[in-house]
């Protein structure tokens, strides 16, 4: 019985093995830099949206206020970087752990508000983050900050002639991600997270802890969410809280994990890889012309995928569970 | 046998409402009590005041002489004190094995041990066969199933079962009172709510009979049904037995 358990596991990890090859192996043809910036932003997605998923799929927590932890993360490395000098990697590590203690801050009052009031918590405080940033003069105000690039280099994290180290490392920020929601997922933690977003009261009447579950998994979430917002900063080279810190962007942690299949572990991956090219192509194909055309097409197909299969497109393959008669 | 729950005088206020009023009861090690009475006579309150998910608004109880009157439902648990609701409070959209792994992991750290206890209770409740089922897949009595499987999953000392046997069919409710019998074999205190007494008095050992808030009669079931307090409580005024 619990090896049929087993095997399940072990083949997902199979799976993401095999995913993560072609993954490796998929850019290697690619010179078209339009092509290559697809891909880092597809797997940089996949990983934020695994990252809202530990949080709002598993815990059951719906954040759109994830922007706020993005923005933290790419102003501490570049502010460390810029005004002192310490490399991007330290202030990565900084920025996750800086976002983990604000996640805590946060939902210390945030947490005892139930379903659509956290959300829309989360949305005011997303918002409160921009306009402290927008009138931060030490961080750029409105103007933002320039990270410097002086050429290619791991050290400073920094490239110009090709973007593959950047979608390399997206890359293996999105297989850490679904790494640790994997080992999550068959942990203490992992059913505690279920259960509080099932039913709190039934959670609770089994020894859950409920607010300290929801605080561990609000810290993870922002921890990796800061992580891909330094990534993200030194990628673009150049920030202003309009281009990381705007409700856009919590919506784009949020959607792909929905259309894939939210609070599974394929769920971000599966939901990044089909809507951030398309959110790109119909960008380069049919926006532009100022009618919002490339929109409108965007909004009906996520319309249709809601509405068609409202728990994502993953189960179009896995199937509910059926027990014989 | 000695008193392993007492309660000391609770009172509970809902606005004007008195619903619990100096209620002061014990439940011995190892009995099957029965809490009944008829609608709205405090029973849900005081089960919901054990399970600590109310406060009283005075009054103590003790659980192993131990004040737990105001520790959390989740600290209560971690003590050995778990229930079931009324109204099934499943986690829908997972399977019933992972329903009650939640309860086991509050004694296992380890998920693979917490498995195996699970399949035990699983076995215990006749449910192995709907292990790898969804829970919102289950049928109305394996729900309740579900419920008294995660519950007991938590290895509780004492088991507060809500209105379990309720709206079951014949068949049903006499498979429910063989798992009752069989959850207080395995040394699990039982209290149980009920307001069909013809199901629960051939069960249990001692019933309390609550009436307007307050404790109207307690004994050995045949004493009870013939109380003429009760009688009247039941079946009013123009009864008597």
């Amino acid at each position: 019985m619990a090896s049929a358990f087993e095997t399940r596991r072990r083949n997902q990890l199979i799976i993401a093995a095999a995913v993560v090859a072609v993954m490796i192996a998929l850019p290697l043809g690619v010179k078209d830099v339009y092509v290559q910036n697809i891909l880092v932003l597809t797997v940089m997605y996949a990983a934020l949206s695994q990252a809202w998923n530990i949080l709002s799929g598993y815990c059951g927590q719906i954040s759109l206020g994830h922007a706020l932890y993005f923005g933290i993360g790419a102003y501490a490395s570049t502010l460390l970087f810029v005004k002192f000098g310490i490399i991007p990697w330290f202030g990565m590590a900084a920025g996750g752990i800086f976002a983990a203690a604000i996640a805590l801050l946060v939902g210390w009052p945030c947490f005892r508000l139930g379903g659509h009031y956290f959300t829309i918590a989360t949305i005011v405080l997303a918002e409160i983050g921009l306009i402290l940033f927008l009138n931060w003069s030490y961080a750029g105000e409105a103007s933002g900050l320039q990270i410097p690039v002086s050429g290619d280099s791991w050290l400073t994290f920094t490239f110009l002639r090709s973007k593959l180290p950047y979608y390399y490392f997206a890359l293996g920020l999105a297989a850490v991600v679904w790494l640790v929601t994997y080992f999550i997922e068959d942990s203490k933690w992992g059913y505690y997270w279920r259960a509080v977003r099932e039913n709190t009261m039934a959670a609770q009447s089994l020894g859950v802890q409920v607010f300290r579950s929801k605080m561990a998994a609000a810290a993870l979430s922002a921890f990796f969410t800061a992580i891909g917002g330094s990534f993200y900063a030194q990628f673009v080279s150049y920030i202003d809280p309009d281009s990381v810190m705007v409700f856009q962007f919590s919506l784009l942690m949020a959607l792909p994990a929905v259309i894939g299949g939210i609070g599974t572990l394929w769920g971000p991956p599966l939901g990044a890889a089909i809507l951030i090219p398309f959110t790109e192509l119909t960008r380069s194909y049919m926006g532009g012309g100022g009618k919002g055309t490339d929109l409108i097409f965007y909004g009906a197909v996520i319309m249709i995928i809601a509405l068609a299969r409202p728990e994502g497109l993953l189960s179009l393959v896995t199937r509910t569970r059926h027990a014989p008669p | 046998m000695s008193a392993l729950l007492e309660t000391e005088a609770l009172t509970v206020r809902f606005g004007g409402i008195l619903a619990n009023a100096d209620i002061s009861i014990g439940v011995n090690e190892g009995e099957i009590l029965g809490l009944i009475g008829p609608n709205g006579a405090g029973k849900s309150t005081l089960f919901n005041l054990v399970a600590g998910t109310y406060r009283p608004t005075s009054g103590r109880i003790r659980f192993e002489g131990r004040d737990i009157t105001r520790l959390p439902p989740a600290v209560r648990c971690k003590l050995g004190v778990a229930r079931t609701f009324q109204v099934v409070k499943s986690f829908e959209t997972m399977s019933v094995l992972e329903n009650v792994v939640v309860g086991a992991l509050v004694r296992f750290t380890s998920t693979r041990t917490a498995r195996e206890e699970a399949y035990r209770v699983l076995d215990v409740t006749g449910l192995t066969r709907r292990a790898e089922a969804n829970a919102r897949d289950l049928t109305p009595p394996e729900k309740r199933r579900l419920e008294v499987a995660r519950a007991l999953a938590t290895q509780p000392k004492l088991l507060l079962l809500d209105e379990v046997l309720t709206g079951l069919t014949p068949a049903e409710a006499q498979k429910g009172v063989e798992l009752v019998r069989k959850i207080r074999e395995l040394g699990v205190t039982v209290v149980m709510v009920e307001h069909v007494m013809e199901v629960v008095m051939p069960l249990v050992d001692r019933a309390i009979v609550l009436d307007l808030g307050r404790v109207l009669a307690q004994g050995a079931p045949q004493a009870i049904v013939r109380d003429p307090k009760v009688i009247q409580a039941y079946l009013g005024d123009r009864f008597h037995a």
